[in-house]
């Protein structure tokens, strides 16, 4: 009988499919995967230590760069931590304006990442400008309002540090005008080709018990058939007040996580539609005025506070000493959480899958290493 | 009547005029591959330049190669980390002469707003030569678009034959040496005291690109900072900070 030889190859971290500076060991038998051990570490930049050092507010923009696709959410999750911890209380309007750009943020994360995935499966490029596309249109507004693209640093303690007016009102709408249509071609892109069809299904399956023991969270455990949500579960800021569904796949692969993506961002479509309509007025302010931004101290105490983030649960852990920064100071990255599954997701599939895998769970490596 | 009038009337009627050095440049100038090379946050707005709405391709630089081998310009796009540095110097010896490197964004010039972290490297340029810096965090697209055009400028005024890659091999480095932990942390071999310290300034001068007229080594005016020690990091709640307003402007 023939003998075979199991054969390690690295990837990463300089490869154009691994999302960033990450790394995969990967052991294989034929084509067929036997092993995945993940390095990374690549892009540590000592976040959570600048946290400790850095006063509350300085430490604002730090989140931008964690997950540099969604720094709105991140800003949002942190305040929230914050105004936890140091009892803040925030106007309406606020919430609500904090709810657009999170909705906003999502259509942009899930339109940029499923566009990356389909690039992996080797629809090059028309997918990712599909997504750039659109992400270019929200990053217009993202800059109208906070002064950034990326980097927006929009969120303070109790509020926003800005508030939106009615060009932004007039444009968003436009902007919502030209998004059923996107979602619908960008589906299609998918459900319409045979050759990607076969790259999605049962591939990368992840059944329900294994992702609730990873602590999986986000579209990919949705994706698994756990219909669990933190804007359901723990409704924050306004959610409570929309109307919106939680999509969940059946089997749990690659095919199911991108509906599940595609399905989001229709139901962010609605909340934005929602928020819109109940937009409070100007008079109750956009951010509380009684709060010290800059020397804010907040009393010794522990605070977590979460957001779902389109990636999964995002939360901060924060340690007040009674001090102006924190004394403990802990992010739960998603990504790095359902990056964790990651090598059960691949055993038993081909090399060529990884590369697809990796995508369907939408790592940001500035979040995974911090 | 002028020399330019000659060589535009004579264009007119099918003769060119030219010299090997702009013939060459024109050739280089408008084929800068890039490597398909992300290090952070500054990729994702590196993609954006790519993608339709900058169209990177206007600068002929829009064929992003995975393989450095291939590739005639790394853009640093993102924060260098120690455990990332030897990589980065490794492919940036993988590439042919002539290589180009563009530093994009804060923290691949300085280390930006990470530069106090003990895991981040201040600056590219303390391990390989950078031709164009980009200020922002990130910069816009425009701002990288802006620095290809710098790089082509510089690409104009190269003469064959004084250029360092071209004809004898003789006094031309190719390799530059790549870092590695130490007993110190990170360090540049056969260099000592180059462990890179936590906090203060990096004890070892940058690298001048031959573009901005150097020869590739490290910049001889700027001494070794030896008296230079760590400033001891504070905690922010030992510092008094002036409260005006509620911190919004207008």
């Amino acid at each position: 009988m023939l003998k075979t030889e199991e054969l390690q190859i690295n990837i990463g971290p300089q490869h154009p499919s691994t999302h960033g500076v990450f790394r995969m060991l990967v052991t294989v038998d034929g084509e067929t995967l036997v092993d995945l051990k993940p390095v990374f570490g690549y892009l540590h930049r000592n976040h959570e230590q600048l946290g400790e050092v850095n006063t509350y507010l300085q430490n604002m923009p730090f989140t931008d760069r964690l997950d540099y696709f969604n720094s709105m959410v991140n800003n949002h999750a942190y305040a929230r931590t914050i105004e936890t911890l140091a009892g803040v209380e925030v106007p309406e309007r606020a919430q609500y304006i904090r709810v657009i750009m999170d909705e906003l943020s999502r259509i942009l994360n899930h339109a940029t990442a499923m566009g990356f995935m389909l690039g992996d499966m080797g629809a090059w490029q028309t997918a990712l400008l599909w997504g750039m596309r659109e992400r270019e249109k929200i990053l217009d507004m993202f800059e109208y309002v906070s002064g950034a693209r990326m980097m927006c640093n929009y969120c303070r303690f109790g509020g926003v540090v800005r508030d939106i007016d009615d060009w932004f009102i007039t444009e968003l709408k436009k902007l919502m005008q030209g998004l059923p249509h996107y979602f619908d071609d960008f589906e299609g892109l998918l459900l319409n080709s045979e050759i990607l069809l076969a790259r999605a299904r049962n591939i990368g399956v992840l059944p329900k018990e294994l992702a609730l023991a990873y602590s999986v969270t986000g579209p990919v455990l949705r994706g698994s058939g756990v219909a669990y949500d933190i804007r359901k579960a723990e409704p924050y800021a306004v959610y409570d007040r929309f109307k919106f569904k939680v999509p969940v796949g059946t089997v749990g692969d690659v095919y199911d996580r991108f509906l599940v993506r595609i399905a989001e961002m229709r139901e962010s479509y609605k909340i934005l539609e929602q928020a819109l309509e109940q937009l409070p007025d100007a008079t109750g302010g956009f951010i509380n005025p009684k709060v010290k931004q800059q020397s804010l101290k907040a009393p010794a105490g522990e605070a977590y506070a979460r957001v779902e983030s389109p990636k999964g649960e995002l939360g901060f852990y924060v340690v007040s000493d009674g001090s102006g920064s924190a004394y403990r100071y802990k992010v739960r990255a998603p990504s790095f959480i359902n990056l964790s599954a990651l090598a059960d997701m691949c055993k038993g599939y081909t090399i060529a899958d990884v590369v697809v895998i990796l995508g369907s769970i939408d790592i940001v490596m500035g979040e995974v290493d911090r | 009547m002028s020399d330019l009038q000659t060589q535009m009337d004579l264009e007119q009627q099918g003769v060119l005029f030219t010299t090997i050095n702009k013939l060459y440049n024109w050739g280089r100038r408008s084929s800068v591959w890039p490597m398909q090379f992300g290090l952070a946050c500054c990729a994702i707005e590196m993609i954006a330049a790519a993608a339709s709405r900058y169209d990177i391709s206007r600068f002929g630089s829009e064929l992003f190669r995975a393989s450095p081998r291939q590739a005639d310009v790394m853009i640093v796009a993102g924060t260098v980390t120690k455990k990332m540095v030897p990589q980065v110097v490794r492919l940036f010896n993988q590439m042919p002469e002539p290589r180009y490197v563009i530093s994009m964004g804060a923290c691949a010039t300085s280390g930006g707003p990470f530069r106090d972290g003990y895991n981040v490297v201040r600056g590219v340029d303390l391990y390989v030569p950078v031709d164009v810096y980009i200020p922002g965090c990130p910069p816009r697209p425009e701002a990288l678009l802006h620095s290809l055009m710098t790089l082509q400028a510089q690409i104009d005024v190269q003469a064959l034959q004084q250029v360092r890659w071209y004809g004898d091999d003789e006094g031309v480095v190719n390799e530059f040496p790549i870092p590695v932990f130490g007993a110190e942390g990170l360090e540049v071999a056969g260099i000592p005291g180059t462990a890179d310290p936590v906090g203060g300034t990096p004890k070892m001068p940058p690298f001048v690109s031959p573009a901005l007229g150097g020869k590739g080594e490290r910049d001889a005016s700027i001494k070794a900072l030896e008296g230079n020690q760590p400033k001891p990091m504070l905690r922010a709640g030992t510092v008094t900070i002036e409260e005006v307003g509620h911190g919004i402007a207008g």
